[in-house]
């Protein structure tokens, strides 16, 4: 079997994010990139699934991001992946919209061949969760996202997956190749282990611009555009309400609930 | 001159602070709190690779160098200081040991055991006479057929009591000081050597710290480390590297310092301001910071030399000599900060405290470092400058 797994360099979940002058993005300065924690979950499970497949399937990693994000996929590699795919293209600095992404990813993966992608839910950068969907069109597969839970049938056709819903699970039962996007729950990641990070530096990592991919320019244009970036409000004084009773302090909260914040 | 860390350095760095945020910090609270040696947290670093790392991946290593060494040892440091002198001990002193100076046998036996994490190593110099003189070691080895006969007592012996292989100084010769000595691996199943008393210390309490005793303890010839009479170059090789291992240790020890004080002086408010807002903060910050900043380049600039291969004498002291000192300062400092609460086990500052004290101590004292500098400096001016 192929499996891919798809990854995003995103800002540390525990970085202090601020938005910059121009209020056309974040600024970088200062701050940790990370694999995206979602596709750490993704990465994991294409693991696991050739752990227990054996001889024959491998786990490719295919990401769309700055030179930079070498560190991350050389982190899935060292985590255990066999080879990678990384697509670089002055052309697509910024991003784009998560067509345009999508559009990309669709071009890399047809080109490797897949029998199942797995992928973060979301990405906690921007935390749109557009492109697995947006892809699973575009590659003609069927999708099911969130997935909390994983089993390949015997004959490897298909696949049922858990999704967490309201108050259980939810089992769905998917023809492959298809796309399945993981939540936290579905297993613990490994860490990236010093012989795996050893083995990583000589691990296939594949390099594509878009012209390799056989794209002329950005593929596609975008169908949503980012106006502005704007910081959060700033949150309201902290008041604390203090009276002998209690029955008198419920009173009061009440009353400035309801005439002060309006809120009820 | 590129002071930025590769990929690959961030890489293990980043694994090395992972393990210890996620494994090791919900276990080492109350492990030193106990005064518990944490087995099970052994069995992980072995499976990650952290105790083989400087070793040869023909023995079962993984081949990195001191820089990815002292990374390592910053990141459990700041998390669990007695998980990383274990940890330092193991790769600095008793991996190095064997690879550099084991027979091939030796190597084949116990180095991918060691990196496996399936037994770990310890280091056995001082005794109750020979402390920072190490000439004194009175412990003996007498040859008798395929066999040394080992009598004596070792003291302060990190890890004595859990370790599968331990280096082992003793006196083949009473009367030659400094070609005298030989070096050999023990095993604890080995007649005659015996764990004796435990030491209950001022910090670092989750790491173990015994005596040895020897007692007509017999070891095979194929046991010994180099030649016969070179255990003095040996010890006093390997404790550059022990000295890179502690300063590193001390680091991690300065950097949770730091960070508990600041996180604590942001949150602290006293005459109707947060105490980060005082100007006397502020100053003990940076002075903190620029210290720790100043003992990091010291401990990078000698491991990266001697991955290099260059002599690192006067370096690893001097970065051991800073560093530890740094430490206390910083955590001296870090408890100030805190106040009252600072001398309580509620808070953790309490504890790098105490573990900050040994620094200065083990793996020579600050004042023997000051002699090794010392005389290194002036060596350098006599050979620049030869006396008339």
């Amino acid at each position: 079997m192929k499996i891919i797994t798809l990854l995003k360099r995103v800002p540390d979940t525990e970085a202090r994010i601020l938005i910059n002058q121009a209020g056309t993005g974040i600024n970088e300065e200062g701050i940790k990139f990370v694999m995206n924690p979602y596709d750490e979950y993704g990465v994991e499970e294409g693991l696991l699934l050739r752990e227990k497949l054996g001889e024959g399937t491998t786990v490719t990693v295919v990401c769309m991001g700055p030179e930079a994000a070498t560190e991350q996929i050389r982190t899935a590699l060292a985590m255990g992946a066999d080879d990678a795919v990384h697509i670089c293209d002055p052309a697509l600095d910024g991003g784009g919209d998560p067509f345009v992404r999508a559009a990309v990813l669709a071009g890399a993966i047809e080109a490797e061949g897949f029998d199942i992608v797995f992928c973060g839910k979301q990405a906690i950068d921007d935390d749109m969760g557009q492109v697995q969907s947006i892809l699973a069109e575009m590659l003609d597969v069927p999708q099911v996202n969130v997935a909390t839970g994983f089993e390949l049938a015997d004959d490897r056709s298909s696949a049922t997956i858990l999704r967490r819903i309201e108050g259980g699970d939810e089992k769905v039962v998917t023809s492959l190749p298809a796309i399945v996007s993981c939540d936290k729950g579905l297993n613990e990641p490994r860490y990236a282990s010093l012989p795996g990070i050893m083995k990583a530096k000589k691990k296939p990592l594949k390099t594509l611009t878009l012209a390799d991919l056989g794209f002329d320019a950005a593929p596609g244009e975008s169908r949503s555009e980012i106006l502005k970036w704007l910081p959060l409000p700033k949150g309201g004084e902290c008041r604390m309400v203090e009276a002998e009773e209690m029955k008198d302090a419920v009173a009061e909260l009440v009353r400035l609930l309801r005439e002060e914040a309006k809120a009820i | 001159m590129d002071f930025r860390l590769t990929e690959e350095e961030r890489m293990v760095q980043s694994t090395a602070r992972e393990f210890a945020r996620k494994d090791l910090a919900p276990v080492a609270a109350e492990a030193n709190e106990e005064g518990v040696f944490p087995d099970a947290i052994y069995a992980q670093l072995g499976e990650l690779g952290f105790l083989g790392m400087t070793l040869p991946e023909e023995y079962g290593g993984v081949g990195f160098g001191n820089v990815s060494l002292v990374l390592v040892l910053e990141e459990i440091s700041r998390v669990c200081a007695s998980t990383a002198v274990t940890l330092s001990v193991h790769n600095s002193l008793t991996n190095a040991a064997i690879l550099k100076w084991g027979s091939e046998e030796l190597k084949r036996t116990f180095l991918p055991r060691l990196a496996a994490g399936e037994i770990l190593g310890a280091y056995a110099l001082t005794e109750p006479s020979a402390g920072s003189d190490v000439s004194a070691v009175r412990t003996s080895a007498e040859k008798r057929g395929d066999e040394f006969i080992l009598n004596g007592t070792k003291l302060f012996i990190s890890t004595g009591d859990k370790a599968g292989a331990i280096v082992v100084f003793a006196r083949t010769d009473p009367n030659d000081r400094t070609r005298g000595m030989t070096a050999f691996i023990v095993e604890p199943s080995f007649e005659g050597f015996s764990v004796g008393k435990k030491e209950d210390k001022l910090g670092l309490r989750a790491s173990t710290t015994v005596e040895l005793v020897f007692e007509d303890c017999r070891v095979p010839a194929s046991h010994v480390l180099g030649e016969t009479g070179e255990g003095m170059q040996i010890a006093l090789a390997l404790l550059d590297g022990g000295r890179i291992g502690i300063a590193a240790q001390s680091l991690g020890i300065a950097q949770a310092a730091l960070d508990e004080a600041v996180l604590f002086a942001r949150g602290r408010e006293q005459f109707g301001k947060r105490i980060v807002d005082f100007q006397g903060t502020r100053w003990k910050i940076a002075d903190m910071a620029t210290g720790l900043d100043a003992a990091r380049l010291l401990v990078y600039r000698a491991a990266s030399m001697r991955d290099a291969g260059e002599p690192v004498v006067r370096e690893a002291s001097m970065a051991k000599l800073f560093a530890s000192t740094v430490a206390n300062r910083i955590a001296y400092d870090a408890l100030q900060m805190h106040g009252g609460v600072g001398y309580t086990k509620e808070y953790l500052v309490e504890r790098l405290f105490r573990d900050a004290r040994v620094l200065e101590i083990y793996e020579g004292t600050s004042e023997i470092q000051r002699l090794v500098i010392s005389r290194n400096v002036l060596d350098e001016y006599d050979r620049l400058y030869p006396a008339e």
